[in-house]
């Protein structure tokens, strides 16, 4: 099992694509079982017996495991039982335990990421490649997910295992490689490397840590939420509850964590707080003013700050120039416009003001966003949103995809913002981020607000399991066991007022 | 602030080059179609350019390119909200025949009637491609459908009402039906600058107004910075703060509104009555010429110009023995070019610039890198 970690943009990515035919290399070489190969198409690839299993699954939901499995393979064990003797087959043989005739919707998505592995097995690879694969999973199913690759490995095949998460690296891989700017800037043993080495080796230099030191929670309340319910149409056009009963308080100076498996509802009550939604029930306040159902300018006006989850999708217009993507979301402020005109002069030079300020790398402010790379495209984010002194920032996933240094700055400025008395909901699917950044802890699960936790004491793997529905109400560190249930269910949920 | 002259430079000459690159591949294309069909296409080129900067040429050629563009301008607000507004057509023949009806009922001094008239017109087309608005944001229709639908019920709305007894009278000396003749009153000027080459008519002027309007409430105005994210990102505008569904309304009013000129020239200019010969299909010519401009108000002025010129000479080819369809051929070629050469040029951009960003960070990282180990 080899490992290959690096930061985001180290190539980590593009030499997987290489490597599964999808891009081609300019020079150099790739050798499978010592024989020399080049790939034109992922079909060569899997012709020598690699396969891929991508980040973002690409299974249809509304076929059996079975369909997904045999699809575009129908060839080999045709798709009726032969097919599904070979799938118990591969199942059995590797531990996956996966029920061939469940539909892919039903599944979770650990389930679904083994039926990504039993697809790639059934077309006989020997060689396969994770793309992250632990980006998904909480920390109990990426144990599941490793009991499963070392089962791979003592059947003799070969796992590539892309990662940044150095921890995992340690406990898994027997090999690893270290790539930094597109060059491999090492190797390590894991079994007398440790996460600091390795992780100098990545970045260059020291990792950041996201601990917050001293608490600056006022009594103050910013935001308020309280009954919100909010009800959205399903793939199939059936309206269905997203967000049920949701209620907190975020007070001036604190960073309120929202954990939860992605796309049990966070990213609605998002948008439900930025006024992309309009709930069905509900009021929210914020700093006394009850905005519930205000145009989304509005609350932007009244200082509400967006770091969206999807930054290409909400929070740039990728073909448009930095400066005008400086004025995007706050047109109707200084120094962006006067009146119903706008001022390219002063938001050109406050653009300047931003790059230099939140070391943005770029040539210029003409640019186009779309030519920045990730980090530097959040950092002009983060400084736009910072620049117009919000009372409350909505920050989902700040740092996503963005490299360890401009992750520490983002960090430190969400620090100093909140020392001023800013309000912050932060939603990562980063477990320490949101241990070390935030005040209060809350759990969603299926659009609802299920337990509450200290960050101080709260492990990620008892956050874990709460994230999967496994535990409910106030958790507490229990020493070695797993959370427990304390106190009522919806005793915890209220939690926020009394602090 | 050097490099950034540098880039914006090159934006520029990318800009330039999608059309440069059409027209000359239009003309390759069409040198080819001449010589398939046996004949020699360098002269026909050459009768093209003597003719069409002939004096009377030259005005004709201006008076055709005026109507191009305020149609180039109509179909272009759409496209910069990414709403293709294929209904300008029907928008301006609509309303360019209200327009006449109601002009020809009242008789006021000029500097009302013009007016109204001009405004009658600007409503009616508004609320024409409104309609396509507002079945797109309520019930989700694309509005390509709904104006390709709302043409053909123009047309058929103008032919009921085109009819003596109806809205309009039968000239018995012509046997054509047309609306009452606009009182002199209604009549815009004419710029007479060269008596030989005839009259340049004056809405002209108008056009280069809504020109310079187009371009400072879309660059300069909160409004048109609204506008211009819908077209690029649907999505990021919502997020950003605005009304998407009542941008899409507005601006296919804005679209219906410039469309009620289109045919303010042929009426207030021409005509005088609106007539079973009014011009039709021009709303389709501004889609071309909006293409070929990009949407710039500059760019549309060239293409509505260029459209005009081809116009102009291909009754010319005609009389030199060429079959005439050869310009419709280079009208047709140009705008496919136009689209070709436009994304082509574009992704030729995008690439270039992050390649040229990629590598100037990465010099600029080199150099600090080189720097520490001198220091240490």
């Amino acid at each position: 099992m080899h490992a290959l970690v690096g930061e985001n943009g180290a190539g980590k990515s593009t030499l997987m694509k290489i490597l599964y035919g999808m891009q081609k290399p300019d020079e150099g070489t790739i050798a499978v079982d010592g024989e020399q190969v080049t790939f034109h198409d992922p079909g060569d690839a899997i012709a020598r017996g690699i396969g891929m299993v991508h980040q973002h699954f690409m299974l249809a939901d509304n076929l059996t495991v079975l369909e997904n499995v045999v699809l575009g393979s129908e060839k080999l064990h045709g798709i009726g039982d032969r097919a599904r003797a070979k799938i118990l087959e591969i199942s059995d043989a590797y531990g996956l335990g996966v029920r061939p005739d469940v539909l892919v919707e039903a599944l979770g998505v650990a389930d679904r990421q083994r039926v990504e592995i039993l697809k790639v097995l059934y077309r006989g690879a020997r060689t396969l490649i994770l793309d992250e694969p632990t980006a998904v999973l909480v920390p109990q199913e990426v144990d599941a997910l490793f009991d499963n690759l070392r089962g791979l490995k003592a059947e003799g095949l070969t796992v590539i295992f892309i990662s940044h998460k150095l921890g995992e690296v340690l406990s898994v891989a027997d090999e690893i490689t270290v790539i930094r700017r597109g060059t491999t800037v090492g190797s390590a043993d894991p079994a007398s490397t440790s996460t600091k080495q390795l992780a100098e080796l990545m970045v260059g230099s020291e990792l950041p840590s996201p601990e917050t030191r001293e608490s600056t929670v006022t009594t103050v309340p910013m935001l308020r939420v309280e009954g919100l319910r909010l009800m959205a149409p399903d793939a199939d056009g059936v309206d269905r509850t997203v967000l049920d009963d949701i209620g907190f308080t975020i007070h001036k100076g604190e960073v309120l964590g929202l954990a939860g498996v992605e796309g049990n509802g966070q990213a609605e009550l998002v948008e439900a707080i930025i006024g992309m939604r309009d709930p069905d029930a509900g009021v929210i306040t914020l700093d006394g003013a009850d905005i519930s159902h205000a145009p989304t300018r509005t609350r932007r006006e009244s200082g509400i700050g967006y770091i969206p989850e999807d930054r290409h999708r909400h929070g740039l217009l990728l073909e448009a120039p930095l400066w005008e993507n400086r004025i995007l979301g706050h047109v109707t402020e200084k120094p962006n416009s006067r009146g119903a005109l706008l001022d390219p002069a002063a938001a050109r030079r406050d653009t300047e003001r931003i790059v230099e300020a939140y070391d943005v790398r770029t040539p210029g402010i003409e640019v186009t966003a779309a030519s920045l790379s990730g980090g530097n495209q959040q950092k002009l984010i983060v400084g736009r949103e910072m620049s117009h002194h919000p009372k409350l920032l909505i920050a989902a996933h700040p740092t996503r995809g963005v490299d360890v240094g401009a992750q520490a700055q983002i960090w430190d400025q969400i620090r100093e913002a909140r020392r001023e008395g800013l309000a912050v909901l932060l939603i990562s699917a980063d477990l320490d981020e949101l241990i070390g950044l935030s005040d209060t802890l809350r759990v969603m699960y299926r659009g609802r607000l299920v337990a509450d936790a200290d960050p101080a004491t709260i492990t990620p793997e008892e956050l874990g399991s709460a994230m999967t529905g496994a535990s409910a109400g106030h958790l507490t560190h229990a020493g070695g066991e797993s959370a427990r249930l304390s106190g009522g269910l919806s005793g915890g949920l209220s939690g926020g007022e009394d602090r | 602030m050097k490099k950034f002259a540098k880039i914006d430079k090159e934006r520029l000459l990318l800009g330039i080059a999608a059309p440069v690159l059409a027209v000359v591949a239009a003309f390759v294309v069409t040198s080819l179609v001449l010589l398939a069909t046996g004949k020699e296409p360098f002269q026909a080129f050459q009768i093209m350019a003597s003719y069409g900067l002939k004096s009377d040429s030259q005005v004709y050629i201006l008076n055709k390119a005026t109507t191009y563009y305020l149609a180039g301008l109509a179909v272009a607000i759409g496209f910069r909200m990414n709403l293709f507004n294929i209904g300008v057509d029907g928008q301006y023949r609509l309303a360019a025949f209200f327009a006449a009806v109601v002009g020809g009922m009242v008789n006021l001094p000029g500097i009302l009637e013009i007016p109204l008239i001009v405004i009658v017109s600007m409503l009616v087309g508004a609320m024409w491609a409104g309609i396509a608005g507002l079945l797109k944001v309520t019930r989700g229709v694309s509005e390509v459908i709904a104006t390709i639908m709302l043409n053909s019920i123009a047309t058929a709305i103008i032919a009921y009402l085109l009819q003596p007894g109806m809205l309009a009278n039968l000239n018995s000396n012509t046997n054509s039906v047309q609306t009452t003749l606009l009182p002199k009153s209604g009549w815009f000027f004419t710029l007479t600058p060269n008596p030989a080459a005839g009259p340049i008519e004056g809405f002209i002027v108008v056009a280069l107004l809504a020109g310079v309007g187009y371009w400072f409430v879309l660059s300069r105005t909160r409004f048109g910075f609204d506008l211009r994210t819908v077209g690029q990102s649907e999505s990021a505008a919502e997020a950003s703060g605005v009304n998407v569904k009542r941008m899409i309304v507005t601006s296919m009013l804005i679209s219906g509104a410039v469309a009620g000129l289109v045919g303010m020239p042929a009426l207030l200019n021409e005509a005088h009555q609106y007539s079973t010969e009014f011009p039709t299909g021009i709303g389709f010519t501004g889609i071309a010429v909006a293409l070929l401009g990009r949407n710039h108000p500059v760019g549309i002025a060239i293409g509505a110009l260029l459209w005009g010129f081809l116009d102009r000479t291909s009754n010319w080819l005609e009389f030199n023995g060429y079959d005439k369809e050869i310009v419709g051929v280079i009208q047709g070629v140009i705008v496919l070019s136009v689209v070709i050469a436009y994304e082509v040029v574009r992704r030729y951009g995008v690439g270039r610039q992050q390649r040229r960003v990629g590598e100037q960070l990465a010099a600029a990282a080199r150099a600090q890198g080189q720097q520490q180990e001198v220091a240490a």
